[in-house]
């Protein structure tokens, strides 16, 4: 009896994790995010050789640059995503703190890289963006404190978010980087949003953008000039728009053919902010819906998942997640067919980019694990005749 | 925050009596108020999350649809278009009556750095300014060692200059193609022509943009690229207008005056052949507008157009003609011209004393004032108005040059019959030469109005009737006498009968009344006088001849001898022969059968 009860190999209670992993995970979002990967590899063979040319380089360096980040992105998304929600938060708290002192520490011992905002720091071998790592962990560390504020007696969580988002928006607007402040703060809205913004503070900030929007608008001759240019009809084809603008044009519905495009030759950007029209040119209509549908899968379908989840922490990071990963790659399509004003945008998992990249795989990473399925307690529910 | 009463109060109180721990009763119902808590939160987030959900449905739903409504859209060739209107360049070309060129384009270049990319600046500025002597070289180190991007260093440069900047062989020394506008004759109709300055300028191309004349007059045409470079044609004259200008500089420094203008129209067509104003400028390089004085003393100013003078006895012949057509006198009738004429507290006299009575036609010739002033109180101010305004003399001429509404005449506010009696000769009212130009040709044509013009036309211009063709032909006979046997005999031109007006009028001084010495004197003719087809004004401003004991100011010594030569000269580049009056051919006497 003794030895039954001491000494014996000790026997994991529960499923092993990898089996469990797989049963618990959500699939579909998973492969949605591997074809999304796969796709991106796929234009950047397409779209990087010219900056690679130019750059003076073998002409598939960025695309074995690419695949070597995406390999350590997928290795951090399927690690991530494996943790439970707790080790998911703690992590992220720790990170959280590291990623927000790298930001602080940016105009010391950051570098701009000659393009005028110091957003990175130089390894030598590879650049860092500390805001792509912040974004993530910060959706996770507000989604904590929120969810703080739901025990009774519990921190006054939505407030202190809302400082910690306003703070990390001015060191963002110092560097400056406005697209990412303004996903941050996007991220935040969203998720006080699922949290339980009052109506009338939801309907009084509504106006007040469109207030200020107006105001800016009259007074600020740059915004304006930008807002102009936006609503014209007519792009002028010299710019980065019009030359997108025409390659969608151009590719029509099945594209010109692989390795035909021409407005990677035209555009700096084609492998970030504009891959979008060299996928559009090359491949076509096709190609760039099934993209749009695997973005459009990737996000209404954790936000389903998420509609049964009863943590509300767990309910408020992945609602965070799941939407600034939406609408990233959304402002960065959007701009491209001019629906949404220039701001320039990677497209997530697509775009090259270390940073983005990894990154990438760290945000997806906690939002698969904020989504796999677990017990909502169902059965104590009838048990306790709750959730009448 | 209202705390929530603890219930069931009286669990608690009952557990209490009991003896068992009220706290865990209480631990329950706070659970419970948790668990509530968090349902309702749970059941607003699944509504809040579904919207969210459609929102972004739509949102890549919408983007899907832009994405499909551009590529079915038809793609389009990238254009080289600048943003806003583009700088059009190619201006149209302006050419005189024959087809000559007045004003044409020419290619150049700008000269303009971009300091960042100077290997040595400060070689560069003092080079630079050895190859340009006007500019500052100091002012150029700074430029171009500063943190400018971008420095303009001259607008226009010669295809030399160009090369010796080539040679400095400074990669941040750039060249932006320029049009420019050249007038290749030089100084030759400035005033007509008026001249051009950059408008909007950018580093390939400036917009050319007329600031006077015609240029500015016709901007619009000339910039229209709807008009595929038809040139402007004029009616001026290169040839006339060049001859006239030098008689006219010749003239004005022997007569010591220190302006002119002529002017040399087509009696029927109102085209101006030719217009000169002195002194002038060479439109390829303007001269700036005057900071002090007047202007009417800038080389830019067209007396011809803008300048309104008393033009003093030319205007006689209006107020005879306009007696002869009312019926009032005939060429012969005999005139009182016992002066002086007192009226009030004026006083009219004339230049010499003529004698009690003069006929019509030698109150012309000798240019009575007395004679005129009574003929003009025959006739009373309002006819004398209606007449003069028939002419033309009450508003602006509407020749095609920007300065035309400038040229505004001045008349009298209250037209009373002084008035009248001064203005008969030319005093009271002042008009520009133009204006006499055209009121002379109303009488050599005939009898019609004509408007003068600057474009070619070649059309006969069937203005309204001012005078009937008898009283005209009468009055130009009159101004015939006047050049044979009157004050403007130094005005005889053999073969071309000029008829003409002398006219000398004191300049009116700046403070009120007339200078003693300073006069405008004005000499309109018409020629020939059987057949008028030019009238000629030309003005002196200020003349002075003094090659005989005393300084003679009077238009018959000054401004008759100048038109009179310029009429020797231009008569025959207009195409006109000569009447020569042959001499009766020797009887031939056969002198054998």
């Amino acid at each position: 009896m003794t030895e039954m009860v001491y000494g014996t190999a000790p026997a994991q209670t529960g499923d092993p994790i990898i089996p469990r992993w797989w049963r618990t995970i959500d699939r579909w979002t998973m492969s949605c995010i591997l074809i999304l990967f796969g796709i991106g590899l796929l234009l950047g063979l397409a779209a990087s050789p010219p900056l690679a040319e130019r750059n003076g380089l073998a002409p598939f360096y960025y695309v074995t640059r690419q695949a070597a980040f995406g390999g350590m992105a997928i290795t951090v998304m399927i690690v991530t995503s494996m943790m439970s929600p707790r080790l998911v938060r703690r992590l992220a708290v720790l990170g959280f703190l590291g990623a927000f002192v790298a930001l602080a520490l940016l105009p010391i011992l950051g570098t701009d890289f000659g393009k005028g905002a110091v957003r990175w720091y130089s390894l030598g071998f590879a650049s860092v963006q500390p805001s792509e790592f912040l974004k993530p962990v910060f959706i996770v560390v507000a989604a904590w404190l929120m969810a703080a504020s739901y025990e009774i007696g519990g921190p006054p969580g939505k407030t202190y978010s809302f400082a910690l988002t306003v703070a990390i928006c001015l060191m963002l607007a110092l560097q400056p980087d406005f697209g990412q402040a303004a996903l941050i703060v996007f991220a935040w809205g969203v998720m006080y949003f699922v949290a339980g913004a009052p109506m009338f503070l939801i309907f009084g900030v509504t106006g007040l953008v469109i207030g200020s929007g107006v105001f800016a608008y009259n007074s600020s001759e740059h915004f304006a000039r930008r807002i102009d240019g936006f609503l014209n009809p007519e792009v002028d084809p010299r710019t980065q728009l019009g030359y997108a603008a025409n390659a969608i044009r151009e590719g029509g519905f099945f594209g010109v053919g692989v390795g035909e495009g021409q407005v990677k030759w035209s555009l700096p950007d084609a492998h970030t902010d504009f891959i979008i029209a060299v996928a559009a040119e090359e491949y076509g209509l096709v190609c760039v819906l099934a993209i749009i549908v695997l973005y459009m899968v990737i996000v209404t379908r954790s936000l389903a998942r998420l509609m049964g989840e009863r943590d509300p922490f767990i309910r408020i990071a992945g609602t965070g997640l799941a939407c600034a990963f939406g609408v990233q790659a959304m402002i960065n399509m959007g701009v491209a067919v001019r629906l949404l004003p220039a701001k320039g945008m990677t497209l997530p998992f697509v775009s090259y980019g270390g940073s983005s990249l990894i990154a990438g795989g760290v945000m997806v990473g906690m939002l698969l694990a904020f989504t796999r399925s677990r017990p909502q307690g169902k059965m104590g529910d009838i048990l306790s005749r709750r959730g009448h | 925050m209202i705390r929530t009463p603890l219930r069931p109060l009286a669990r608690v109180l009952k557990a209490r009596e009991s003896g068992e721990n009220p706290a865990t009763i209480e631990a329950e119902n706070k659970r419970r108020r948790h668990d509530e808590m968090h349902d309702r939160a749970k059941n607003r987030a699944e509504g809040r999350l579904l919207v969210l959900g459609a929102v972004f449905f739509l949102a890549f739903s919408a983007i899907g649809l832009q994405m499909g409504a551009m590529a079915s859209s038809e793609a389009e060739e990238p254009r080289a278009i600048a943003s806003g209107n583009p700088i059009i360049g190619q201006r149209a070309d302006i050419v005189d009556r024959n087809g000559r060129i007045l004003a044409t384009n020419f290619d150049t270049y700008a000269l303009y750095a971009q300091p960042q990319q100077l290997v040595d600046p400060e070689g560069a500025a003092a080079r630079l300014a050895e190859i340009f002597p006007e500019l500052d070289a100091e002012r150029l180190v700074k430029d171009l060692t500063g943190s400018r991007k971008f420095v303009w260093i001259r607008r226009q440069i010669s295809p030399e200059q160009m090369q010796a900047v080539h040679d400095i062989g400074e990669p941040g020394l750039l060249f932006g193609p320029r049009e420019m506008r050249l007038y290749p004759n030089g100084p030759v109709a400035s005033h007509v022509l008026g001249g051009a300055s950059f408008g909007r300028e950018g580093v390939d191309s400036a917009e050319v943009i007329g600031v006077a004349g015609v240029e500015r007059q016709f901007d619009q045409y000339l910039r229209d690229p709807a008009n595929e470079g038809s040139p402007l044609e004029l009616s001026i004259d290169l040839t006339v207008q060049a001859a006239a200008e030098r008689v006219l500089q010749g003239g004005m420094m022997l007569m010591n005056a220190k302006g002119a203008a002529a002017i040399l129209m087509d009696v029927r067509t109102g085209e101006v052949i030719s217009m000169v104003s002195l002194p002038d400028f060479d439109p390829n390089s303007r001269p700036l507008p005057l900071t002090t004085g007047s202007q009417s003393d800038s080389p830019l100013f067209n007396r011809a157009v803008q300048g309104v003078y008393e033009l003093g006895s030319t205007f006689k012949i209006f107020a005879i003609s306009q007696a002869m057509e009312l019926g009032l006198v005939g060429a012969n009738t005999m005139i009182d011209t016992k002066g002086p004429l007192t009226w009030g507290r004026f006083r009219i006299s004339d230049f010499h004393n003529y004698g009690p009575q003069l006929s019509t036609t030698d109150v012309i010739v000798k240019s009575s004032n007395i004679g005129t002033a009574r003929i003009a109180q025959e006739i009373g101010a309002d006819r004398q108005k209606e007449f003069l305004t028939s002419l033309g003399f009450l508003e602006a001429t509407k020749i095609e040059l920007s300065e035309a509404p400038s040229g505004r005449p001045l008349s009298p506010k209250q037209w009373s019959e002084i008035s009248t009696m001064t203005i008969s000769y030319g005093h009271g009212l002042s008009a520009s030469p133009l204006h006499l130009a055209a009121a002379y040709a109303a009488i050599a044509n005939g009898g019609t109005r004509v408007e003068p013009t600057i474009l070619k036309s070649n059309q006969l211009q069937q203005g309204p009737r001012v005078l009937s063709p008898d009283v005209a032909a009468e009055a130009v006979s009159m101004m015939r006498q006047v050049v044979v046997r009157g004050t403007a005999s130094f005005g005889e031109v053999p073969g071309y009968e000029v008829a003409g007006k002398t006219g000398t009028a004191d300049k009116p001084m700046p403070t009120g009344g007339y200078y003693e010495d300073k006069v405008i004197a004005t000499f309109a003719a018409t020629f020939p006088a059987s057949a008028p087809r030019y009238v000629l004004v030309v003005t002196l401003d200020e003349p002075v001849e003094t090659s005989g004991t005393e300084p003679r100011r009077t238009a018959g010594w000054t401004a008759v001898p100048v038109g009179a030569e310029m009429i020797r000269r231009i008569a025959p580049l207009l195409g006109m022969r000569p009447q020569v009056d042959m001499a009766d051919l020797t009887g031939v006497t056969l002198t054998s059968n």
